[in-house]
């Protein structure tokens, strides 16, 4: 049994998603093999020498720049007929991604993995982790999306992968993308963390009062090197951007750290950030629901207490 | 211009979920349904897009039980003009859900399908890209912006590293994301309109369409609980708490 798996790159590395598919991926088969793909990609291979894969295939095309899904597809469906598990993090290129290859395979799928069970067994969260449900999956081609919290970094390997061309007709097969093309794109430019993969979150809820008072929860965020985040009432209140949203209907975080300003703690805001490790809630409502899932609660005046914090815990 | 929207009936956001103790799934008894809410971002771009004249027709369409005609209705209420209703009783995964979509599609012709980009139940986020698969269409998922050009449609996306803009030829399948629109209520009146407009509903041979099961749901558990930690009476109290026993600074 062997597993293909995607690699997305950030500023011209894995991205932390590829490098704990990576982990899974060697959790669930011997060989993992890892797909680099992109307008020029070769050389980054030369840089994975300690990478945990038993062999790089390196898929190369002017057309593969943006790596959009009616591009990749075809010659992944290909690729795919090699491996039993088709595998790639949980992010926004997979998931826009791995359904249109499954579809075209006649192949489920599974998204959000968090645990293998057997080689045809999967763990994944349902009802936005209010279920974890266990599913099996009865194609000869598994096709996942792994869910990057619930993974480690791997560590380096001593032998280095095997480096390989893919086929030059497969590659070929990315150019024939008549239907979409790319016009633009604006990359957030913010120096804060992403909120999906932050370690440290700070959240502002409706305590925060106004969009001027919500920038206390920035302030303490960049003292921390934290990712905004907000909970579906300061977005409806106009305090922040919907992006912000950290819930049901929003992001879903698990980050080391998670700071809930002023958030009474609805069932849709905790359904998306209860994996966290460590949750500190600050409400003035000593019953808000917030403390039942906090590990530390601080009952309290949030103009009084996050200046206090800005000054007593270490910077980033 | 014609838009198919699919939508489907999920426990109401507000619910909270409880499962069944046998694990075979979530308790559905008595509980409040309601438009899966990204659907409802569908189903409002789309009228808004007839309301700019750029839509002829607005149609929605939901897979499941009898009760998905309450959720039809809805739709109805909010501006669509019919509705078909997929008489099914199981529970259909993705790739299943888009087979039916793409039977519907082929005899609908719409130039724009239109989907949530996830239901809040599953969870999974596949089945509008598995109908562009299937039809070999265009697909742009996450949608924050949709705008119909001459040739095409162009379509802004939500990225976990910002956003991109793409233009997809069409028919095209385009799924929504949080911050595309914020959909209406329904008013009194236009809920007393929906009960005159058309809502057709069909009973589907699974056999014939093949339909196969490729992931079965097995049990569903409840996550490890949370445990509510301890209350501390001061900022100081916090930051030695978060360094010397959480071991986070």
């Amino acid at each position: 049994m062997s597993t293909l798996v995607i690699a997305e790159l950030q500023s011209g590395e894995l991205s932390d998603a590829t490098l704990k598919a990576i982990s899974a991926a060697n959790q669930l088969s011997q060989q993992t093999e890892l797909l680099l793909w992109g307008a020029q990609v070769a050389a980054l291979a030369d840089g994975m020498s300690t990478l945990p894969v038993a062999k790089i295939r390196i898929m190369e095309s002017a057309s593969l720049e943006h790596g959009l899904a009616e591009s990749l597809a075809p010659a992944l469906v290909t690729l795919a007929r090699e491996y039993s598990y088709l595998l790639a993090g949980a992010s926004t290129f997979a998931k826009d991604l791995l359904p249109r290859v499954a579809a075209l395979l006649d192949v489920g799928m599974l998204s959000d993995v968090v645990a293998f069970e057997d080689d045809d067994v999967f763990v994944r969260p349902m009802y936005a982790g209010n279920a974890m449900a266990r599913v099996k999956s009865h194609d000869d081609i598994r096709v996942l999306t792994v869910r990057g919290s619930a993974f480690a970094l791997p560590e380096a390997a001593t032998a280095a992968p095997t480096v390989e061309m893919v086929a030059a007709d497969i590659t070929a097969l990315v150019s024939q993308n008549q239907l979409s093309s790319f016009v633009g794109e604006q990359v957030t430019e913010s120096e804060r963390p992403e909120l999906a993969s932050a370690k440290v979150v700070v959240s502002g809820g409706r305590g925060l009062q106004s969009a001027e008072q919500f920038g206390l929860v920035e302030q303490l965020a960049d003292h921390l090197g934290a990712a905004v985040g907000a909970s579906r009432a300061a977005v409806d209140a106009g305090f922040i951007g919907n992006d912000f949203q950290v819930g049901q209907t929003g992001k879903i975080v698990a980050p080391d750290l998670y700071i809930a300003l002023g958030i009474s703690g609805a069932i849709q805001h905790i359904a998306g950030m209860k994996d966290a490790k460590v949750v500190v809630a600050v409400n003035k409502d000593p019953e808000a629901p917030i403390f039942d899932v906090a590990d530390y609660g601080l009952v309290g005046d949030l103009f009084d207490v996050v200046p206090q914090l800005i000054e007593k815990l270490p910077g980033k | 211009m014609k838009i198919l929207v699919a939508i489907k009936r999920v426990i109401d956001p507000g619910v909270k979920v409880r499962l069944k103790p046998d694990g075979s799934g979530a308790e559905l008894n008595g509980v409040k349904m309601a438009v899966n809410p990204f659907c409802e971002i569908a189903v409002e771009q789309a009228v808004q897009l007839k309301e700019a004249g750029i839509a002829s027709e607005v149609i929605t369409l939901a897979i499941g039980d009898k009760a998905s005609q309450e959720q039809l209705r809805t739709t109805l209420a909010l501006g669509a003009d019919r509705a078909i209703h997929l008489d099914v009783e199981q529970t259909l995964e993705p790739l299943n859900i888009a087979k039916l979509l793409r039977m519907v599609v082929e005899r609908e012709t719409p130039e724009i399908v239109l989907l949530g980009k996830q239901s809040i139940d599953g969870d999974n986020n596949q089945t509008g890209q598995m109908l562009a698969g299937l039809l070999g269409w265009s697909q742009a998922t996450f949608a924050s912006k949709v705008e119909v050009k001459e040739r095409g449609v162009e379509v802004t996306r939500e990225l976990d590293t910002g956003l991109q803009t793409l233009s997809l030829k069409l028919p095209a399948v385009i799924t929504t994301d949080l911050r595309l629109n914020t959909p209406r209520f329904a008013s009194l009146p236009n809920i007393m309109k929906a009960k005159q407009k058309p809502l057709e509903s069909e009973s589907v041979d699974l056999s014939a369409l093949n339909i196969k099961t490729h992931t079965e749901l097995l049990s569903m558990q409840p996550p490890a609980v949370r445990q509510a930690g301890v209350k501390v009476g001061s900022v100081d109290e916090l930051v030695s708490k978060l360094t010397n026993e959480a071991g986070i600074f």
